[in-house]
């Protein structure tokens, strides 16, 4: 044995290196969303076939992870946020990060086709394909409207959810994906304008960069603005009800209040405090999503139950 | 680099082998437990009672 090959080894992966390759933080996020779809949906559907379901629409977006990580290893090893993923890590090869995304792209499609439909099966395909070719390949390094369409993609797995229950698409489900795609742009805006310089070194064309930090700011607010009446609207269709109303109610006007906030402000107060509204605007972004999602799962689970009939 | 018997390399080996042999068992549990759910339509005691599809 060579010293070159020895020292090779020293980087040798572990299997939580290749899971790594599956963001599995996004992934939580898809399974929980895609699991709100299924249970929401008028459908019922056997608890099993719904857990397969949802484990291979999570492993679905667990190998875009794996091929978005593949194709921008490159911003990642500049990115402080992204250094230590394991390409820029130097744990995987970028050629394995790809492989595993193209098997796992195959395998999860073919698995929720036999498990619910082919209509599905095709939604998840072409979620994969929106992802990593138009988003990672084409629009993320060439427009700073790239957070909006990424935000598409992340929205795909309620529908996928949904059309797995009920082989198709529905006002409620396309509410779902509007909650999500709207939400991602100021909740990623909000991140680029405290984690500033990362995205300016890797040369990718964030709003902030291209448009200006002020521009950023009435981008958030407005975005917040529609976003607001898309998660009231989501309220009147059968996914809404009492609870429903009451969380989307109390956060909208938290978010608008904090966009609001953000919109107004001045980059020196901003300095100042080191972006303590703007975090706060963030760590509620989280939240904001998640009780949504957590509240239509309520309606559904009281739907099931027959709590309101 | 010194020779040991028991290198940090070896215990990401295992690792590795470790985990894809359970994702691979909990693979095939996952297709004969789907298998079963689609045969029945949902009746499990069928599959166990052999009188699924009759």
């Amino acid at each position: 044995m060579t010293d070159t090959s020895a020292t090779d080894m020293v980087n040798d992966a572990e299997f939580g290196d290749y899971f790594a390759l599956l963001k599995p933080r996004v992934m939580t996020l898809v399974v929980f969303t895609a699991f709100v779809g299924l249970l929401a949906a008028p459908v019922s559907i056997h608890p099993f076939v719904g857990f397969t379901a949802i484990l291979f629409i999570a492993l679905g977006g667990g190998a875009s992870g794996a091929l978005n990580m593949w194709y921008d290893a490159d911003i990642d090893a500049i990115m402080r946020r992204t250094q230590k993923r394991p390409i820029p890590a130097g744990k995987v090869t970028a050629g394995e990060a790809k492989s595993l995304g193209i098997a796992l792209s195959g395998l999860s499609v073919i698995m929720l086709g036999l498990a619910t439909n082919w209509f599905a099966a095709g939604f998840l395909a072409f979620t994969i394909f929106f992802y990593v070719v138009i988003y990672t390949m084409w629009l993320k390094r060439w427009t700073p409207q790239n957070i909006v369409i990424g935000g598409a993609a992340g929205a795909f797995p309620p529908m996928i959810g949904w059309a797995a229950a009920t082989g198709g698409v529905s006002v409620e489900s396309v509410l779902m994906f509007a909650l999500i795609f709207l939400w991602t742009p100021p909740h990623f805006w909000a991140l680029a304008l405290f984690m500033r310089n990362d995205y300016d070194n890797a040369k990718v064309p964030m709003l902030t960069v291209t448009h200006g930090r002020k521009a950023t700011r009435a981008h958030i607010f407005w975005y917040t603005v529609v976003l607001a009446v898309f998660a009231l609207a989501a309220g009147f269709t059968t996914l809404g009800g009492p609870v429903y109303f009451l969380a989307a109610i109390v956060l909208n006007i938290q978010f608008l209040i904090g966009a609001f906030k953000i919109w107004r402000r001045d980059e020196d107060a901003s300095e100042k405090d080191n972006f303590a509204v703007e975090r706060k605007f963030f760590k509620l972004s989280l939240a904001y999503l998640f009780l949504h999602f957590g509240a239509i799962l309520i309606e559904a689970s009281l739907d099931r139950f027959g709590v309101w009939a | 680099m010194s020779i040991e018997r028991q290198h940090d390399l070896h215990k990401r080996r295992f690792s590795r082998n470790l985990g894809l042999g359970l994702v691979l068992a909990a693979f095939v549990v996952l297709v004969f437990g789907l298998t079963v759910v689609k045969v029945t339509g949902g009746d499990v005691s069928q599959a166990i009672s052999g009188t699924a599809g009759q």
